[in-house]
């Protein structure tokens, strides 16, 4: 029990605290407490009564034979705490172990708060704790490939900026043999709708891009894409703690849309990506909510769906369950219009889990953990028993998770868990579902 | 004993409530100071809307999801803090004393009623204790502090109830009652008590949080 018994071995990580020693730690950390944090860590920090509420909240312990070291209060007393107690002296290796904690056994949920008397914001203190580690440099390696990726080409995937329009073009031009007239306009100034995805759409979910064209397409929308860097929305800086690079980023983002002179921005199917132009990159950048308004493709649906401007020729079979995503339901209140949109598409009725809406329990992928790649898969996927175990007692074959973290986390899950579920996006169901004017 | 009795119950009482007040003027100015030059990013979030929209459903017991999912605690939690702070303002014994130092007076419990209460948070810290020694999460996470605040909450109802009762030396248990007492008001500005003061603002502040930026519920 603890971490000590957990450790993953990760190459970043290693590399990491090899450079490190107990001196250098204390001059950075205390940097981060002195320049970084003021009087929110310090009140969590002296008001946490150790009531233990918070455990029950957390999926990590749900799922660990209610191991106690990885309740929410627990992790925070192993890593800030510790460091706070200590006068944020500590030795290389337990900065492994609070990176490990930080990176990769919390998803940055925020269920944890439902369950605390004294509003205790844990995932604070966790990515406060992120900050810290990557400040010492001390990232594990597959995020933080991901993260460079953002500083070298502002996508977190790699994607060269002629791939990026190569791939729209191609996009184009499958979808020109369904719908023939189809477009996926770029640059186009006064658009109304900017709509932006995350990196690994065109790297390895192009038929997300197919789907959305052809649903904004089929609504007669005005809209575009931009052919150039800030089309990606998402933010692996943001989780890493690399505050810096993820100010730039949400800068990016919004100036391209600014650049286009487009009326909104309207965003995928992600969620953290959502947080970080609502909660956290637009703060840093200076924005207190952000300066092109935003919506999420779960309301852009909604507004479609109610509209008539997309209208059926089928419902999706059901009944479904669905996977509230935390960074937009928790985050941003759209269990309901969630839930209409469901209504509208699926024929049959939605079979909730457990726990939901606001207090649904994390897919344990998101906060990027997945992120952290290989290494820390089976340890992802073994917090998420908690999830599995509410998913099949829905008895339904059909899971909808509108974002994509919980889709691959879910991905992974149904599988280790022989669920035997599906796992749809919204668009995937509106697609299959809608009238096709042209057809 | 006389002496001590007179010291304890007089200048002491005043040094306690000096620390109790000045002190917590001066944890709730410095740490809004520090939030005004630190924290201005999370200080803009502020609404006194949510802020109370929180407080308040977090007041109902059984309300939020914390206390549904902890029924038990749910229970001792309001019936300790009901106690622990009714108990010593409506004592009797208490008003007379104020009544006969500065001829004020307030409503006050029935005796029986009020030996009723003490027992009450007696018996809510032996059960917090017992946590702290049984479940596992809560005692991977308790500290020196919590013993040390868990302690400075009981001990005035333990030895005010012996007082009361006469068991022991009544003489001694007065004094060690009064101050008791004493430690405990000059002990929440400066000790995990300070929730007290604090609370409410992380409770507001993650209220309006929820409210006005993430607009869900935050219980």
């Amino acid at each position: 029990m603890g971490i000590q018994e957990r450790l993953i071995e990760d190459v970043g990580l290693r590399e990491g605290v090899s450079r490190l020693n107990e001196d250098s730690i204390q001059k950075t950390v205390n940097a981060v407490f002195q320049g970084e944090t003021g009087a929110r860590l310090k009140a969590y920090a002296e008001i946490c009564l150790r009531c233990g509420m918070c455990t029950e909240a957390c999926h990590f312990y749900l799922s660990h034979d209610k191991d106690p070291t990885y309740a929410p209060a627990a992790k925070v007393k192993q890593t800030i705490g510790t460091l706070l107690a200590n006068g944020g002296r500590a030795s290389p290796d337990q900065i492994y172990s609070m990176a490990q904690i930080a990176y990769s056994e919390c998803n940055l949920c925020r269920r944890c708060v439902h369950y605390c008397p004294v509003g205790i914001d844990t995932a604070y203190m966790m990515i406060t704790m992120r900050r810290i580690c990557h400040k010492l440099g001390v990232t594990p390696q597959y995020i933080q490939d991901t993260a460079h990726s953002h500083s070298a080409t502002f996508n977190q995937m790699w994607v060269k900026d002629d791939e990026w329009t190569d791939t729209l073009q191609w996009q184009e031009e499958e979808a020109r043999d369904e719908f023939p007239d189809l477009r996926i306009p770029l640059d186009k100034e006064g658009a109304d709708v900017y709509y932006s995805v995350i990196a690994p759409e065109p790297k390895f979910r192009t038929q997300l891009i197919y789907q959305a064209a052809a649903i904004l397409h089929t609504a007669k929308i005005d809209w575009t894409m931009p052919a150039e860097p800030g089309w990606d929305n998402s933010d692996m800086c943001m989780f890493t703690g690399d505050f810096e690079m993820m100010g730039r980023l949400k800068r990016k983002h919004f100036e391209s849309a600014q650049k286009l002179k487009v009326k909104r921005i309207v965003m995928g199917e992600c969620g953290h990506a959502f947080r970080s132009v609502y909660d956290v990159g637009n703060r840093w950048a200076g924005w207190k909510h952000y300066p092109v308004p935003v919506v999420h493709s779960v309301e852009f649906f909604w507004e479609l769906l109610t509209q008539g401007k997309i209208k059926l020729v089928s419902k999706y079979p059901g009944p479904v369950t669905l996977q509230d995503p935390c960074n937009i339901v928790r985050g941003r209140g759209l269990g309901d219009k969630l839930r209409e949109v469901i209504r509208i598409l699926v024929d049959g009725e939605i079979v909730e889990t457990a726990s939901n809406r606001e207090h649904n329990l994390c897919c344990s992928a998101g906060g990027g953990v997945i992120n952290c790649g290989p290494p820390f898969k089976n340890a992802r996927v073994a917090a998420c028993k908690a999830k599995a175990d509410q998913l099949r007692a829905t008895g339904v074959k059909t899971i909808i998770a509108p974002c994509h973290n919980c889709h691959g986390g879910l991905d992974d899950t149904v599988h280790k868990y022989e669920l035997g579920m599906d796992i749809k996006f919204l668009g995937d169901i509106i697609y299959q579902c809608m009238e096709r004017p042209e057809a | 004993m006389y002496d001590i009795y007179n010291f304890v119950t007089g200048p002491l009482v005043w040094v306690s409530f000096a620390i109790l007040i000045f002190g917590s003027i001066y944890r709730l100015g410095s740490m809004y100071a520090l939030a005004k030059k630190k924290d201005a990013v999370s200080l803009a979030y502020m609404d006194w809307k949510f802020s109370f929209r929180s407080i308040f459903n977090w007041l109902i017991p059984f309300k939020a999801l914390g206390w549904k999912k902890n029924p038990v605690l749910t229970v001792v939690t309001y019936v300790f803090h009901i106690c622990l702070l009714a108990t010593p303002i409506l004592l009797s014994a208490h008003i007379i004393m104020i009544e006969e130092s500065w001829g004020v007076s307030w409503w006050n419990l029935p005796d029986a009623t009020a030996d009723i209460m003490t027992i009450l948070v007696i018996a809510c810290c032996a059960f917090f204790a017992g946590r702290r020694l049984l479940q596992k999460d809560v005692r991977f996470l308790t500290t020196g502090q919590d013993w040390l605040i868990l302690a400075i909450a009981a001990l005035p109802f333990i030895t005010g109830f012996l007082a009361y009762h006469q068991l022991f030396n009544y003489q001694v248990m007065v004094i060690a009652h009064v101050l008791a007492g004493n430690i405990m008001i000059a002990a929440i500005p400066f000790t995990r008590i300070s929730h007290m003061l604090f609370a409410v603002f992380t409770r507001a502040y993650i209220g309006s949080e929820f409210g006005g930026i993430r607009k869900a519920k935050d219980w």
